[in-house]
């Protein structure tokens, strides 16, 4: 089975490894991984989507930013996504359509609240099998 | 996880040092408060490691501190406390953390656990309907951007203004519930858009409210001073901060903290402890939005302060002034400060990070409320909601060691992940039911996380800092009824 991401232990917080055949992919992955811990992604249905732009200096602050961003639509906006289509993407900015819909009490359960997502042990890799991320989020 | 394998050098039974050569690049070295028991689990993450690493921040005085309740964090170890001289030191956001001015207000009653336990039920139920709680929970307080503002620069004077509190509570509250300095041109409109909502909330995670007895009383003298007389006495305990607001402010810093660290050419051994000159417009603009997320949370807790009084009135059939329902203190746990200390006999005026630390300042020290003049500054440890939660008082000790600072909690043990493995949160809910204490949860399941084995055992990290002198026990209460967020 194709890896898509795992969650990592780390003694106050929790942690994101993600994967992708492309850097695309690993940014899906990583946002999936995200609103994996905030609910059950089985639970959230595409109703509305929301355009993203988020840009950065570098690649791996820019995976930082982006999951900062989604955990802002949560927090702020009650926003809950399981789809992310990725309309461009280079070193310091990034352009997605992200699908889901917004919070409800009587249907998503809500596992935990994450507050940011955090440079520490901040990892972004390449190699032969494609793409791995660390994030670690501060909960 | 490996374990960790620096070296650590023993000065007394509760003091143990990382020498200033373990790492190139320390700049002062490690002091851990710590029993020789603690020590095992302290290596077994690398929490220490993050000590040593706090010790390279250029402008760091004294030593990297860690209390006994350390744990890993992200960049600055949790239970870590380091001071930089403002002059050439920096300020940084890890240091304070995401929730800045997360922190704990305990309330007195003149209630007895024979009164409250036939009610305690009805009482959890009333305080977790009055008190939003849990994710995308909205609060009572609507504010316009104007109040806000307001509120931003007033801190809990702002809630009492509107009747939600006591003049005098503002006395026993951690710089009168108002820092200076908070400037609101300096927030994001993302972190209005976060805190607006949110204001008057208890929040997620390891946020709670406590209605405790009280089981023992180790300063009797203190302890009359605090309005706490008897054993069986009930207290109530609030733990949360500045919500989505605090986080947000947090991260948007942070981003701009990444860019001055190469601005100023300041090397890190970790780039969560991304960092400014204190005296930069960057380091300002830090302190000043800071400033603005730490009164959000005073006026948090004051709210929720408030309806606590609110839900006992209604419950009892009695005024809050008749229950005697006066704040002990507030302090907060998750703030920096720019405060004066005595350096070599010298004084000079330092940016005092606490994270997870608590301010433990001496009885006669001009920021030491009234009330509290001649005794010191109360501490509040708050404990896991099974085992029990402290009192106690800064000393003079802690203000020549440690920059007037103490432990803040238990401190954990346990990852997130590991205590969901080894509990399930209903058992727990049975658990402490069996044992007389009443837990209602937003988040059932979230609650394995905070389950009390997921925590170190508080009694053993206040002996230490008793016992080291950095703070006196006063009382110790247990907890009768939890609400989780």
């Amino acid at each position: 089975m194709k890896r898509t991401f795992k969650i990592i232990d780390h003694t106050a917080d929790v942690g994101i490894i993600a994967y992708g055949t492309d850097i695309e992919q690993l940014f899906c992955n990583a946002a999936l991984a995200l609103f994996s811990l905030i609910t059950e992604l089985e639970s959230i249905q595409e109703k509305s989507h929301l355009n993203l732009r988020v840009s950065s200096d570098e690649r791996d602050s820019l995976l930082v930013e982006w999951l900062n961003e989604l955990i802002y639509f949560f927090d702020a906006k009650h926003m809950l996504f399981n789809r992310f289509d990725i309309e461009s993407l280079t070193q310091n900015e990034l352009k997605a359509t992200c699908h889901g819909e917004d919070f409800d009490p009587m249907k998503h359960k809500i596992k935990r609240g994450v507050k940011a997502a955090t440079y520490h042990m901040l990892r972004l890799d390449n190699n032969n099998d494609g793409y791995e991320a660390q994030i670690i989020l501060d909960i | 996880m490996t374990q960790w394998q620096g070296q650590l050098i023993k000065i007394d039974d509760y003091r143990w040092k990382i020498p200033e050569n373990y790492k190139t690049g320390m700049r002062v070295p490690g002091l851990i408060y710590a029993s020789e028991e603690m020590l095992e689990s302290l290596r077994e993450e690398q929490a220490l490691e993050q000590v040593a690493n706090v010790a390279f921040l250029p402008g760091i005085v004294g030593y990297s501190f860690a209390m006994p309740d350390i744990h890993w964090g992200y960049g600055f170890p949790i239970g870590g406390v380091a001071a930089m001289d403002i002059k050439n030191g920096v300020i940084s956001p890890g240091g304070v953390g995401y929730d800045i001015n997360c922190g704990v207000r305990l309330l007195r009653t003149n209630l007895s656990e024979a009164e409250v336990r036939p009610k305690i039920n009805q009482l959890i139920d009333a305080l977790f309907h009055n008190i939003p709680s849990g994710l995308g929970s909205e609060g009572k307080i609507k504010t316009s951007q104007k109040e806000m503002n307001q509120l931003m620069v007033e801190g809990a004077r702002w809630a009492v203004k509107r009747g939600l509190g006591l003049e005098e509570d503002l006395d026993v509250t951690e710089e009168g519930g108002c820092l200076t300095g908070a400037d609101p041109s300096k927030i994001s409109d993302k972190a209005i858009k976060r805190g607006m909502p949110q204001a008057g909330t208890l929040g997620s995670g390891n946020h709670f409210l406590e209605i405790q007895v009280v089981k023992e009383i180790f300063d009797p003298h203190i302890a009359s001073i605090m309005d706490i007389t008897e054993i069986g006495q009930i207290l109530v305990l609030i733990h949360t901060g500045s919500r989505g607001f605090g986080h947000q402010i947090c991260t948007d810093h942070l981003r701009v903290m990444e860019q001055a660290v190469s601005k100023y050419g300041i090397k890190l051994p970790d780039r969560q402890l991304a960092c400014a000159p204190i005296e930069s417009k960057e380091g300002k603009d830090y302190l000043a939005a800071m400033a603005c997320a730490a009164n959000y949370a005073w006026v948090n807790r004051q709210c929720i302060a408030h309806w606590v009084r609110e839900s006992f009135s209604g419950i009892f059939g009695r005024s809050p002034e008749k229950l005697g329902m006066r704040q002990i203190y507030d302090v907060a746990h998750n703030i920096a400060k720019i405060e004066e200390h005595a350096i070599n006999g010298r004084k000079v005026r330092v940016c005092v990070h606490r994270k997870g630390a608590t301010r433990a300042f001496p009885a006669g020290h001009k920021d030491t409320s009234k009330r509290y003049k001649e005794v010191g500054q109360p501490v509040l440890v708050p404990g896991d909601m099974g085992r029990c939660s402290f009192v106690a008082v800064g000393t003079e000790k802690a203000m020549k060691e440690s920059f007037g600072s103490t432990c803040h909690g238990a401190g954990r043990v346990l990852s997130r992940g590991s205590a969901r493995r080894a509990v399930r949160g209903a058992d727990i809910i049975r658990e402490l039911e069996s044992r007389g204490i009443v837990v209602k949860a937003d988040s059932v399941s979230a609650l394995a996380e905070e389950a009390p084995q997921a925590y170190k055992d508080v009694t053993q990290v206040m002996d230490v800092v008793h016992q080291a002198g950095i703070s006196r026990k006063v009382a110790m209460a247990v907890p009768m009824g939890v609400i989780k967020g």
